[in-house]
């Protein structure tokens, strides 16, 4: 295996050998096609007016976008009232603001945890709704599309990280019995699939909890989703925690500082700064699984999208164009993710001033 | 560590785990105990006798004979085996496509570079679930009738009802040679004869397969940059032709780094395997939800594919230590 090369002219890389213009020709020829095949169904032939007769004279030749106009708010709020869904798309734009600021160095204070919590209990308030402030109660059987897929990822890591946290310091424990149970709880949830998970804690939690304490639907799925992401995430932290020279921690010891001030002040912070690119990629991977609630019958993003079309015979037959709307809504989150931790990767190095 | 803390330290320490796993203990019991006292409250005998009674419902496709006559511990083992039918496939065509988009990255050819990581950068960020619904719609609905299948070369023919291929007449063995192979034939409104599979198959192996291949690239790519270059210039100056390089300096290097992670993303499709449930395809997850709606035995069923999933990835990640051993470097570390 040879690197690839650095600073080949662009003639040398693409016409340099009888095998890479051969190459380069197949390659052309193949980009073409694909071009104005895709162009021709997805542009020039494809009727973007929400417009079903139109559509099926297409006979999809051509795509039929009319339908992501069409179900545009069953899509993206489920089955949230209709009059009602100013409430949903207000409280997704404070979270995505949220997520944003998050990411901006120069907005890592204090504050910042604070307008978290101001933030995610003002997205339930207004989800919820409450008869003092005039908004009409809506049950969580109706919360849907992005914002409950916003919520359930959110959520969800907020609730597993601290817990993924303590799960990696208890499987470094020096107490044996601690980081047994530790263990066997890591190695448990990461053996089985999330939707055995999701199952149980849809259907089988509720016959653990006494009648009156039962939480609702969208709580239990929650609380699966949170222990499962944690398992996975005292994995990524317990790299991290290894990763710290042992030098430090008796170099900390020496100085007389605690246990917990200890992992406060030395390890944690040089841990997970180690850990960003994996942590990042379970962040997008607790996004990604939170398609799969909609096994279980809540109604998220991709779950709403087979509601708005699957219960609707005019529309049904343009699926592909709806899940290619989904599609480039989650690569969105998910492609900018991983690029913003490409860069805040390079940012840290730089804050450590390492080569 | 350094030397052992103080008795009175020890004492505390150990009257901490107690506690803590007291606690944990207590916690299991109270919802075990609450949970028994309301399946009894409903007149469901918690326990495992529901195997042998008849399943009571019939499974679209299976290796093994089934029929609603059959116990549901049967049940529980067609859907096994219909999630091995599809992992394994799903794992042979993984590895090779993985394989070539993480070499492809490596290249000196820059446009094969392109396309790979572009593959590798659309396909990883959108949910699979997504993707398996999207190849079952395509499968059932964008294709033809079985009337007017398409016919792929090799006498396969491709339609809403599924791939219809050629298969050996008889499995036995001795049968095998001269070969007779039953081909499939195209009628006035279906394919008959030959083999087949169905478009849920179909598409959960095509969805794990894409899906997979594009995390699989990355091991590999990873595998390989883990070999230094300098090795790579060592072996050649030593005379080594590129093939020999390949296989004496870099795959035994890069297979130390590759073979954890890709049992890993191996462990990973078979887990994922079980979103073949949102299809319909009837792998052990799917079936174990028709028998907790049949029979309302969550507690029971959900036991079941736990211990299932829990005893394949302990078998596998032990198989992987005793490897880790094996091929690990010593003296080096």
């Amino acid at each position: 295996m040879n690197a690839p090369s650095r600073a080949a002219p662009w003639r040398q890389d693409l016409f340099g050998s009888p095998w890479r213009i051969a190459a380069t020709s197949a390659l052309v020829v193949a980009m073409v096609v694909l071009a104005t095949r895709f162009f021709g169904w997805g542009v020039a032939r494809a009727v973007f007016r929400a417009d079903a007769d139109a559509c099926r004279a297409l006979d999809h030749a051509g795509a039929c976008w009319g339908v992501v106009g069409e179900k545009f708010r069953a899509i993206v709020f489920g089955r949230y009232p209709y009059d009602q869904q100013w409430r949903p798309a207000v409280g997704t734009t404070v979270l995505v603001v949220l997520v944003v600021m998050s990411g901006l160095p120069r907005f890592w204070r204090p504050w910042l945890a604070v307008s978290w919590l101001v933030g995610l209990g003002a997205f339930l308030l207004l989800m919820h709704g409450s008869n003092t402030l005039g908004l009409p109660p809506v049950p969580t059987s109706r919360w849907g599309g992005l914002p409950l897929s916003l919520l359930l990822s959110l959520l969800g890591l907020f609730l597993a990280l601290p817990l993924g946290m303590l799960l990696a310091l208890g499987r470094r424990s020096e107490l044996p019995l601690l980081r047994a149970l530790c263990r066997t709880y890591i190695e448990i949830v990461r053996g089985v699939p999330l939707i055995s998970v999701l199952f149980m804690a849809a259907f089988m939690l509720p016959l653990l909890m006494p009648v009156g304490l039962q939480p609702d639907v969208v709580v239990r799925v929650l609380i699966g989703l949170a222990l499962f992401s944690a398992a996975y995430l005292a994995e990524v932290i317990r790299g991290g925690l290894q990763s710290v020279p042992p030098g430090q921690i008796d170099s900390a010891r020496a100085l007389g500082l605690g246990r917990w001030q200890l992992q406060r002040h030395v390890v944690l912070p040089q841990a997970l700064r180690a850990v960003v690119p994996a942590l990042m990629n379970s962040i997008i991977g607790t996004l990604k699984d939170s398609s799969l609630v909609t096994v279980v019958g809540l109604y998220e993003l991709t779950g709403a999208l087979s509601l708005a079309l699957g219960g609707d015979p005019t529309w049904r037959p343009f699926y592909l164009e709806g899940y290619l709307f989904i599609s480039f809504l989650y690569w969105l989150a998910c492609f900018s993710l991983s690029r913003y931790s490409l860069w805040l990767e390079r940012r840290l190095l730089i804050d450590r001033r390492l080569p | 560590m350094t030397g052992g803390p103080p008795p009175r330290r020890d004492r505390r320490a150990w009257a901490l785990q107690a506690g803590v796993l007291a606690g944990v203990a207590l916690i299991l019991w109270a919802l075990l105990a609450h949970a028994l006292a309301a399946l009894r409250a409903r007149g469901i005998q918690a326990g495992f006798h529901f195997l042998s009674q008849p399943a009571g419902f019939e499974i679209g496709e299976s290796w093994l004979s089934f029929d609603s006559q059959r116990s549901i511990g049967r049940a529980f083992a067609v859907g096994l085996t219909n999630t091995v039918r599809v992992a394994l496939p799903a794992m042979v065509l993984t590895t090779v496509l993985g394989t070539a988009i993480g070499v492809g990255r490596l290249v000196r050819y820059r446009p094969a570079r392109a396309v790979c990581a572009a593959y590798v950068e659309i396909v990883r960020n959108v949910p699979l679930l997504v993707q398996l619904l999207m190849w079952y719609f395509a499968l059932t609905s964008l294709l033809p009738d079985a009337g007017e299948a398409w016919r792929l070369p090799g006498g396969v023919f491709l339609s809403k009802s599924g791939l219809a291929f050629p298969w050996p007449l008889s499995a036995r063995p001795q049968h095998l040679w001269p070969l007779i192979l039953d081909r499939p034939l195209l009628g006035p409104f279906n394919v008959s004869g030959g083999a087949a599979v169905t478009p849920e198959f179909l598409a959960v192996l095509l969805a794990l397969t894409v899906y997979t291949a594009a995390f699989v690239s990355e091991v590999v790519r990873a595998g390989i940059q883990s070999v230094s270059s300098d090795q790579v210039q060592a072996a050649q100056s030593q005379g080594l032709r590129p093939r020999q390089i390949l296989r004496w300096v870099v795959l035994p290097q890069a297979l130390r780094v590759i073979v954890p992670s890709l049992t890993n993303q191996y462990l990973n499709l078979t887990k994922n395997s079980t979103l073949g449930v949102a299809v319909g395809y009837p792998e052990l997850v799917s079936i174990s939800n028709t028998v907790l709606n049949q029979t309302g035995r969550a507690f029971e069923c959900i036991t079941v594919i736990t211990g299932i999933y829990l005893a394949l990835s302990l078998l596998t990640s032990a198989a992987m230590n005793r490897y880790n051993t094996r091929v690990a470097l010593r003296g080096i570390t």
